[in-house]
């Protein structure tokens, strides 16, 4: 209750740039809250992003921020984390950005296990340059490069992120703010590599082109396919088809990249004394 | 003796709401609305209606996308104060 942003933000950079409705700002809220939660000075967080709608946000807060080019925020954030592993990492994306041309960075985060919280914010659409079709965007649903309806098949994060090793993977929505900031957390709290997807409306780049161009709509939207992970293991593929199960799907343990890697020069160095 | 119903109070932040309407969406007891405010991209933003009916679930606030609502607890000897 009345939670203290004031010392997280840049209060001079605000209001936002984001639309009126926008779900990113509500990220934004709880991944300050979650890094608030678990007792992290500003000055040990670093938050990284790489282009797009999304990728505006490491302006607006007060950690070290680094706004990179689009799909290579994992590179930068992998080199920062492997410079001071000391400090939190924190990435935050869009689809296009984390799934598209970013794609590689994503799998191989995942492979090595490096110790950083990726939060991929998918809007199902290309926000910033004009609504082109992204890895998400739902079968059927326009967008301005499928103007008669995507016939893409989808990526879906989080079975990519768990064939390719995270070790700690969730989704929610914007619908679901509390629970958002618990699966951020939780993503801080494992040593190793996290995704966590946040299902957002872009409902003026998405949502105009497919007759939801009002928030609330494209949210509830949203809301009516949301299944419970509980619920979901009873339901078959095709009663799944199109729903954004919502929980934590896998947390567990793998030897995380910097500190094997710190034991490899640790060997080597000890072989060549 | 009955516990006393506990008190709340809203902030907004008018200069940063956007008119977004998300809170008054979310808001389980309809205590907000809208007003018009033609400065605005959208022409209008939140006010407290009916803060009696407020529960203090905080799902305004934590919806808000622009910092721009806060629910705070009304301690009860400071509202037995002020009347
Ligand atoms: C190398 C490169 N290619 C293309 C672009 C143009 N571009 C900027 S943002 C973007 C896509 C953004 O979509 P997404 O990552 O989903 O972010 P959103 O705006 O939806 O949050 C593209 C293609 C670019 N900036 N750099
Ligand atoms: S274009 Fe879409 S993603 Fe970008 S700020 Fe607007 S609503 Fe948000
Ligand atoms: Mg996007």
């Amino acid at each position: 209750m009345a939670f203290n942003y004031k010392p997280y933000i840049r209060e001079d950079k605000f209001p936002n740039i984001w639309c009126p409705g926008c779900g990113i700002g509500i990220l934004m809220k709880a991944i300050i809250r979650a890094v608030h939660k678990m007792g992290w000075k500003r000055e040990d967080v670093a938050l990284v992003s790489g282009i797009g709608c999304t990728s505006r946000m490491p302006g607006y807060v007060n950690f070290n921020t680094l706004h990179t080019t689009h799909g290579r925020a994992l590179a930068f954030a992998t080199g920062i984390k492997h410079a001071r592993p000391d400090k939190h990492v924190i990435v935050v994306s869009g689809d296009g950005d984390a799934l598209a041309i970013g794609g590689n960075h994503f799998i191989h985060a995942c492979r090595r296990n490096i110790d950083i919280t990726l939060i991929v914010l998918n809007n199902m659409i290309y926000g910033m340059t004009g609504g082109q079709v992204s890895p998400t965007t739902p079968a059927g649903y326009r967008a301005s490069t499928m103007p008669y309806g995507n016939v893409e098949p989808n990526f879906d994060t989080v079975n990519l992120a768990i064939g390719a090793g995270a070790t700690y993977v969730a989704r929610s929505t914007v619908n679901n703010p509390a629970l958002m900031e618990r699966q951020i957390k939780e993503g801080l709290q494992n040593k190793g590599f996290s995704v966590i997807e946040v299902v957002s409306n872009c409902h003026i780049q998405f949502g105009r082109r497919n007759k939801m161009g009002d928030q609330l709509v494209l949210r509830h939207w949203i809301k009516e396919r949301e299944v419970p992970l509980r619920k979901a293991k009873d339901m078959s593929p095709e009663e799944l088809e199109g729903k954004f199960v919502i929980g934590t799907f896998v947390k567990k343990t793998r030897p995380e990249y910097t500190e094997e890697y710190a034991k490899m020069v640790e060997r080597v160095k000890g072989a060549s004394k | 003796m009955a516990k006393p119903k506990k008190k709340f109070r809203i902030e907004v932040n008018e200069e940063w709401c956007k008119g977004c309407v998300i809170c008054v969406d979310v808001c389980p007891t309809n205590v907000l609305d809208m007003k018009d405010m033609l400065s605005k991209w959208e022409g209008m933003v939140v006010y407290v209606k009916d803060i009696d009916k407020c529960i203090g679930c905080d799902l305004c606030e934590l919806s808000c996308p622009d910092f721009a609502i806060e629910v705070y607890e009304v301690p009860q000897e400071e509202e037995a104060q002020s009347g």
